[in-house]
């Protein structure tokens, strides 16, 4: 099993397509190094744009560029990126339906110490409640590769959150993602226990989660909603139908995120509790992204810690 | 004035056993910016931790917020804060001593660390001030690449419109930010016509000199009406020379023989001194 950042396969993937694709230009705002895209401006000079320290200008530059034909993929730290930004998104790119790639890389608390100045933990709820953007959190490489070949071929505007440390590999080389599915890690069980939704670094998490759950005797189904936006309603209830528990894990604030969308899809369409894990409404404890998973119940010990604490059993 | 420059070489040694210890932290931009803190802190501002926070202190906002090391090691020694346990702390689980200015710490003002925000903050204390008839003075220190944001020029007008005579913009012009050389990533010169046309007192001087600070800053004090701005030339990572004018140093964490390089830089600085 390997590790690997999904931005540097995300470059990897442009840089292959970008030589047969001439419309396909980066930006980037003082932000190549740590967005891993050095290598698209080595390779593609004329095609990659430094704006400076300026996420407000490079959305729009961006949008520009997509009005007249471009196929723009912007590369910012994904807190500044929706922050800051985030008007510039919704006019330029959401409203206008232009078709501009916002892709926020250090997104979360991949930023650790540094504060919540540098957080991404509001992102999903913000893009998601902007019309015509679609809105992904990959949870692996193959998922990310796949999803540069998706995004090329849809003209309207998205946002993709990625962290900043290297992921393993959850799927196989034969792995489908269908654009708009969710798609389950391990193979779902029909009359699961317990179903876990998550997207994004916690989708590893919920599968080591469930695996040590299921030695345990507890049968749990484990779904990746990869995409946000559009949102896979059916995934969500064919598996929370006949769950009696259904839980979500995400690296977010507790609101407009992952647990709020699967919250909303089955109070109208399968009435039962959803329980979430999520970062807190607030700055979180200072540390390592890991540290702070760990002190919020979002890695694998704190899920099965939490999914046990929910079903009674020990 | 010695005085100053070796207090800013000293504290330099705090912030790199500091970054190498934690594993984490901007040593370039720290090592730029100390003359810049040290001649605030100790020669210019009217700020003290015991009357803190008085109404009547100058304000302090640092723009450039990942530039905390070495706010840290200068409010310890004004006696804001404890070393040790900035030491012990910084980079730890749990920490209130994280990368960026948090207003939870004593002596400072505002949370920072997107950059861009530092002058308009300024410009809010700085009218806040006027209408209390304050006599107190507001001070913003920037860096270079940060002036690519938009954010900083709306309120530089904003200063220069309002008059603000009490409020004294600091450029870390050290000429890199993460990328490179600013005038590659984005030009920025003619730098001080720029501020100039934009209504503003423009000074310039050796932004690692104590001395030219402190003259700069008197000037400043002077100026009536207007809004200055000094545009303090600096070298990136000053004091060591292995890191000097490097972009490479923006946030690397020296390793044990780097750690010594850079100690064994200062001392040889500081013996030049005295
Ligand atoms: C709004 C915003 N965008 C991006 C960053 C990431 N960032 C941190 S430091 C830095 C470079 C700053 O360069 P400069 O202002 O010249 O600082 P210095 O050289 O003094 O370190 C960048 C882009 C940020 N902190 N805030
Ligand atoms: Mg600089």
């Amino acid at each position: 099993m390997s590790k690997t950042a999904c931005k540097k396969i995300i470059c990897e993937e442009l840089c292959a397509r970008a030589a047969h694709d001439k419309d396909i230009v980066v930006l980037c705002s003082d932000s190549r190094g740590s967005a891993g895209m050095s290598g698209f401006f080595e390779m593609y000079p004329s095609r990659a744009f430094e704006v400076g320290i300026a996420e407000q200008d490079i959305v729009s530059i961006a949008a520009g560029m997509a009005a007249s034909g471009k196929k723009p993929f912007v590369f910012s730290p994904a807190s500044f990126l929706t922050s800051r930004s985030y008007e510039q998104v919704k006019v330029d790119c959401a409203y206008s339906d232009m078709n501009v790639k916002l892709i926020g890389v250090s997104g979360g608390v991949s930023y650790g110490a540094l504060g919540y100045s540098h957080h991404a933990t509001n992102d999903i709820a913000c893009m998601c409640a902007l019309p015509n953007m679609a809105v992904y959190m990959p949870s692996d490489g193959r998922q990310a590769a796949s999803l540069v070949g998706h995004l090329l071929s849809d003209p309207g505007p998205a946002y993709v959150r990625v962290g900043r440390n290297p992921v393993d590999d959850i799927y196989g080389s034969g792995a489908q993602f269908a654009p708009g599915r969710a798609i389950s890690p391990l193979s779902p069980w029909p009359d699961c226990d317990v179903v876990i939704i998550s997207c994004g670094e916690m989708v590893k998490a919920a599968v080591d989660a469930a695996m040590a759950l299921e030695k345990d005797g507890v049968k749990v189904s484990v779904i990746d909603m990869y995409c946000l936006k559009p949102f896979d309603v059916d995934a969500v209830i064919s598996h929370a139908r006949n769950a009696s528990l259904v839980v979500t894990v995400e690296e977010h604030v507790p609101s407009g995120g992952l647990g709020s969308l699967v919250a909303q899809a089955i109070s109208s369409n399968c009435p039962k509790p959803v329980h979430s894990l999520s970062l807190p409404d607030g700055p979180v404890v200072s540390g390592t992204s890991q540290e702070v998973f760990a002190f919020y119940h979002l890695d694998s010990e704190g899920i099965a810690r939490e999914v046990k604490r929910l079903l009674g059993v020990n | 004035m010695d005085r100053l420059d070796k207090l800013a070489l000293e504290l330099r040694k705090d912030v790199a056993r500091l970054i190498h210890k934690a594993g984490t932290g901007h040593i370039g931009g720290d090592f730029s910016v100390m003359e810049i803190l040290v001649t605030l802190y100790f020669e210019v501002m009217d700020i003290n931790k015991d009357d803190f926070p008085n109404p009547c202190r100058d304000r302090f906002v640092l723009s450039k917020g990942h530039c905390v090391e070495a706010l840290y090691a200068v409010l310890a020694r004004k006696g804001f804060i404890d070393w040790d346990d900035v030491f012990d702390g910084y980079g730890a689980f749990g920490s209130r001593f994280i990368g960026h200015p948090n207003n939870k710490i004593p002596g400072i003002e505002m949370n920072t660390g997107s950059l861009g925000h530092g002058l308009a903050i300024g410009v809010g204390m700085a009218l806040a001030s006027r209408m209390d008839d304050g006599r107190n003075r507001v001070y913003v220190v920037m860096g270079d690449g940060e002036l690519d944001e938009g954010s900083v020029w709306e309120a530089a007008m904003a200063a220069a419109s309002y008059r603000l005579g009490n409020l004294c913009a600091v450029i870390d012009r050290n000429r890199l930010q993460i990328s490179g050389r600013t005038e590659d990533v984005m030009g920025l010169d003619p730098l001080d016509e720029k501020w100039k046309s934009f209504g503003w007192n423009v000074l310039a001087c050796n932004g690692n000199s104590c001395e030219e600070l402190s003259a700069a800053f008197l000037l400043a004090s002077r100026c009536g009406t207007r809004p200055s701005v000094i545009i303090a030339n600096t070298v990136k990572g000053y004091g060591a020379s292995l890191m000097e004018d490097k972009a490479s140093w923006h946030h690397k964490v020296p390793d044990e023989q780097e750690l010594s390089l850079i100690l064994d830089g200062l001392d040889r600085r500081m013996e030049g001194l005295s």
